[in-house]
């Protein structure tokens, strides 16, 4: 360690600590004042946090913002699918992520590398371009829908696009490799001969599961899941090219707001609010997974 | 038996769900209509078209351009606070630099793009710059959302190598800059190299931060892909999935087959 901080490692730490200050730190406190300032006609669409009249300095900050998102059950419910569509897909992406992960694990070593190169092309290839395949595939003269009618299972092309159902799949597809990966990382490590001796003391199967492979593989399954559901509550892209107008989500709102309405103080009072209520169960996530690390050891 | 075929059927079932919709995307890129899902028969136009659209090919330039300033410039602030948090230890507010250089990382970007748009639009006003959004605004914001992932990278490295090498260096009398470029430099070599490459693909991938923060003449790709098949569908757009596809797929096969050649050796 190097003790005192001497005067050539002064820019070493205050290059990086300014630019995060200036730009992450800044812009997140201003969209926190715009959101407690009232809307107004004009450039920029809100009034000036303070301003100098005949009665002296005027404070013109507000909850109105706040109380306006809070009190319509429009905004509420698209809080509301965003999460329940961040949790279904993250169990979604588990339930499926865990098998494959796990037998690329148990794989041997020279098929084991093909197949996490096999995993890692999907995750390094162009995220929107992942989403777009599903709007070909999911086309009334798609694919999909063509295998359907020649095996007779329909006999008219099905609508499978722009509803909630397409979004789930598209989430699902596009992050199963960020489940898989830390799944994966953890899965290698362990060693195989726990599981044998665990057949062999003549555990059943789906004990040696429960109580073997899946605590071990905790951390893992923190991991990805953290992975999936964060970015998944904002997600934008998604919803907009798969989804349709029977669900909105949280992202499309903000989009919406700022681009479409040009409301400032409401856009930022909403990711305020989503800031918020995504980190409450971030921490419940923590806390729960902290005891749990606490009573087994 | 029971359990191996078990095996296969799981992998075949996993790898058929994640490659079906990319090949797919590339087998509809040789189809000579212009209606996508409707086969007429073989051709290479929609390459031909990729490669005239200048359109796509400038956007295409910027975000190549964009991407790698923006990963160098965030690997080397990502090595300054890797090395920050793991060697130095009078940092002020050091819990309050943590927080700024880990949060990027949960933060939604739907969410960093409007702070940071707005704070362009206000620094602008007060200050007079940036002068107008554009290229630089786009390269500041993917900077800023990169430079954390580029510093988890090398923390993890620095933290799980031995330190004693540089504290032997340290009582021999060599300087602390003579001990990072001579010592720690070397050994979080392919860290650097992973989280430039990292950074690289954040830039290149992003839609929402880029689409708040851009402005005339700094297009990049992703913006012009979304605005051709946010309604509809471009064959253009299949066969430049189809070259992207090709690169990823030769570039991941040349790591793997140098990886190999390292483990022989």
């Amino acid at each position: 360690m190097i003790k005192n901080l001497k005067k050539q490692n002064v820019w070493f730490v205050f290059t990086p600590y300014l630019w995060l200050v200036l730009f992450f730190f800044v812009p997140l406190a201003l969209i926190f004042k715009i959101s407690i300032s009232v809307s107004e006609w004009g450039m920029p669409p809100y009034r000036d946090l303070f301003s100098l009249s005949e009665n002296g300095l005027k404070i013109n900050s507000t909850l109105g913002n706040y109380l306006f998102i809070f009190s319509d059950p429009f905004y509420i419910r698209s809080y509301l699918n965003s999460l329940s569509l961040a949790f279904t897909s993250t169990v979604l992406c588990l339930l499926i992520g865990y098998p494959i992960a796990f037998y690329v694990a148990k794989s041997k070593p020279s098929i084991r590398n093909i197949l996490l190169i096999m995993l890692i092309i999907p995750f390094w290839s162009s995220f929107l371009l992942r989403v777009y395949a599903w709007k070909v595939l999911l086309q009334g003269s798609g694919i999909i829908n063509s295998i359907l009618i020649h095996i007779g299972l329909i006999s008219e092309p099905i609508s499978m696009l722009h509803n909630h159902y397409a979004v789930i799949l598209g989430v699902v597809y596009t992050y199963l490799p960020f489940m898989i990966l830390p799944l994966y990382g953890y899965l290698v490590k362990f060693d195989l001969n726990m599981i044998d001796a665990s057949n062999d003391l003549g555990a059943k199967p789906l004990n040696t599961f429960v109580k073997v492979i899946l605590p071990l593989s905790l951390p893992g399954i923190v991991a990805g899941s953290m992975l999936v559901f964060i970015p998944v509550v904002g997600e934008y892209i998604i919803p907009e090219m798969l989804g349709g107008s029977d669900k909105l989500y949280f992202g499309k709102i903000i989009w919406d707001e700022f681009f479409v309405n040009r409301d400032w103080p409401i856009a930022s009072a909403l990711a305020m609010s989503g800031i918020v209520i995504l980190v409450f169960p971030i921490i419940i996530f923590q806390l729960m997974y902290a005891k749990y690390n606490f009573r087994n050891e | 038996m029971n359990k191996l075929f078990f095996k296969i059927f799981t992998l075949t079932i996993g790898f058929s769900f994640l490659y079906f919709p990319i090949l797919t995307l590339i087998a509809y890129s040789f189809n000579d209509n212009k209606r996508v899902m409707v086969w007429k028969g073989f051709s290479f136009r929609w390459y031909k078209e990729l490669f005239q659209n200048e359109q796509i090919l400038e956007a295409f330039y910027t975000s190549i351009k964009i991407a790698s300033l923006s990963a160098t410039f965030a690997t080397i602030m990502g090595v300054m606070i890797g090395f920050s948090l793991t060697r130095i230890s009078k940092i002020p507010a050091r819990p309050f630099f943590i927080f700024l250089s880990s949060s990027p990382l949960v933060m939604p970007e739907i969410i960093l793009g409007l702070s940071l748009l707005l704070f362009f639009i206000s620094s602008n006003h007060i200050i007079g710059f940036p002068s107008s959004k554009g290229q630089l605004t786009v390269l500041i914001s993917h900077i800023t959302f990169s430079v954390a992932f580029v510093a988890v990278i090398i923390q993890s490295r620095l933290s799980s190598y031995d330190k004693n090498i540089e504290e032997a260096a340290q009582d021999l009398g060599t300087i602390p800059n003579m001990i990072f470029w001579k010592i720690t430099a070397p050994v979080i070599l392919p860290a650097i190299l992973s989280g430039w490459l990292l950074a690289f693909t954040l830039s290149l991938d992003d839609l929402v931060v880029a689409s708040f923060t851009t402005g005339p003449g700094a297009n990049t790709l992703p913006i012009v892909v979304f605005s051709k098949v946010r309604l509809g569908l471009s064959p253009e757009v299949n066969a430049l999935s189809a070259i992207i596809m090709l690169i990823v797929i030769l570039a991941a096969i040349s790591i793997y087959l140098i990886n190999r050649s390292n483990i022989k050796k």
